[in-house]
């Protein structure tokens, strides 16, 4: 745990930290550590002398962590396997889920889906009909438009599911490469559809997102013969940042490769941990 | 993009750990693979602490480099650029990271108990690193 003490010119400083990073107290300037009395000048404001330095080192993410372990133990109790599908704005979450709510229908078994999007009901519309339990999760509405589904807003999206009679639930997160992979919702596996028409770069740009998905589908390749992409360049990059990612070729249009992603999800079904650290929870 | 919504957790935080007490500063340490824009988080402090208990306090960012040890041979690497988390010697991605991604309120500075009114310090725009 930090310690801390004072200097003679009356500011405070901290010592050893409490996380598994060793560092001398040198070494903060490589930290970016700085405000501005600390880099500019010495000179500390009158108020900030009279000031007590008062320990707390709380995660910002502790109360999103915690409704998660939450949805997480209301998912286990209920048998239910919760996948989070990722990618960002058209890249065809709602395209294969349509296809696969209607494979599941035919399979037998029984799915849910909560339907994160910004303001519309478009594409929970578009998810009717295949017999499943949607539950639309307006972002935009009393959550100030959000950017992603976080685990509260995805609790409240429960209220409104018969958790105790499925199977599968899917959650379509907000479309967005950066904010929905730092935040825990409760999912016991992570999904990224990534089309093909986004760049074959994508995985170096946004690691954080590539980093915390275990499964890429790789949609749109119906498109390959007319675009100028590499799909074996997308893997590469995919390795660099997430070695163990596995990636399935998919067109929602066509159906290729759909047969492959719903044996994944029926091993999920049988498979499912609740190990697996998110990026959301970490430090 | 949310950070908005981090700086309500944020100030959550602050109040629940201040004791009824003013707030100079609050101390953060951010990983740099938090994907938050220290500027940006500043900037929303204000906006949501404008008119509460903790008006007039300083977000301080303490950016905590990305390191990581290779699986393969054992090295640790810390690394410049975020975009390619891969060992310095052998080039393995199999690694774990040692930091990088923490998301912490570290300590709060806080003012006397008595309740007089606090000078409000201009917020404090911190560096950003690659
Ligand atoms: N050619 C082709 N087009 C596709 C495929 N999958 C989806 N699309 C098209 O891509 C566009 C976006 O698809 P959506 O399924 O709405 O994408 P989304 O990820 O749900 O989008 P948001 O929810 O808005 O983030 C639509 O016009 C789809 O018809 C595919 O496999 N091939
Ligand atoms: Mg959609
Ligand atoms: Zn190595």
């Amino acid at each position: 745990m930090g310690r801390f003490h004072r200097h003679d010119d009356g500011t405070v400083h901290e010592h050893d930290h409490e996380d598994s990073h060793d560092h001398s107290h040198g070494e903060h300037g490589d930290h970016g550590h700085a405000s501005a009395a600390d880099s500019e000048h010495g000179d500390h404001s009158a108020y900030e002398t009279g000031t007590e330095r008062v320990e707390v080192l709380e995660r910002i993410f502790g109360e999103n962590d915690l409704a998660a372990a939450e949805n997480r133990t209301a998912f286990d109790a209920a048998g239910v396997t919760v996948v989070n599908l990722m990618s960002s704005p058209g890249a065809g979450k709602t395209s294969i889920l349509e296809r696969t709510l209607e494979h599941l229908q035919s399979a037998g078994t029984r799915a849910g889906v909560v339907e994160g999007d910004i303001e519309t009901s478009i594409d929970a519309d578009r998810l009717a009909g295949f017999g499943a339990q949607i539950s639309l999760l307006n972002t935009g509405d009393g959550f100030g438009g959000e950017c992603h589904l976080d685990a509260p807003m995805v609790r409240r999206a429960l209220d409104r599911l018969d958790l105790d009679t499925l199977d599968l639930l899917m959650i379509e997160n907000v479309g967005n490469l950066v904010c929905p992979a730092e935040f825990d919702v409760g999912a016991h596996r992570s999904v990224m559809v990534y089309s093909l028409t986004e760049g074959e770069e994508k995985p170096l740009k946004y690691p954080v997102m590539f980093r915390s998905c275990e499964l890429v589908l790789l949609n749109k390749v119906d498109l390959v013969p007319y675009l100028d992409a590499d799909p074996a360049l997308f893997a590469e990059n995919l390795r660099r940042v997430n070695p163990t990612a596995r990636v399935i070729e998919v067109s929602a249009r066509t159906g290729q490769g759909l047969e492959e992603w719903y044996a994944w999800l029926a091993e999920a079904g049988v498979t499912t941990v609740t190990e697996g650290e998110p990026v959301g929870s970490g430090a | 993009m949310h950070e908005l919504s981090l700086c309500r957790s944020i100030a959550q935080i602050a109040d629940r750990a201040r004791q009824g007490r003013p707030v100079a500063a609050v101390h953060l340490r951010v990983g740099q693979l938090r994907q938050v824009v220290p500027e940006t988080l500043v900037y929303c402090w204000g906006l949501v602490t404008d008119d509460g208990p903790l008006a007039g306090s300083r977000l301080e960012v303490e950016s905590v480099p990305v390191v990581l040890d290779c699986r393969a041979c054992g090295e640790t690497t810390r690394v410049a650029h975020v975009l390619v988390l891969t060992c310095a010697a052998c080039g393995s991605g199999d690694i774990e990271l040692r930091t990088g991604e923490e998301f912490l309120v570290t300590s709060l500075d806080l003012g006397p108990p008595a309740d007089e009114p606090a000078p409000t310090p201009t917020p404090t725009l911190r560096e950003q690193e690659a």
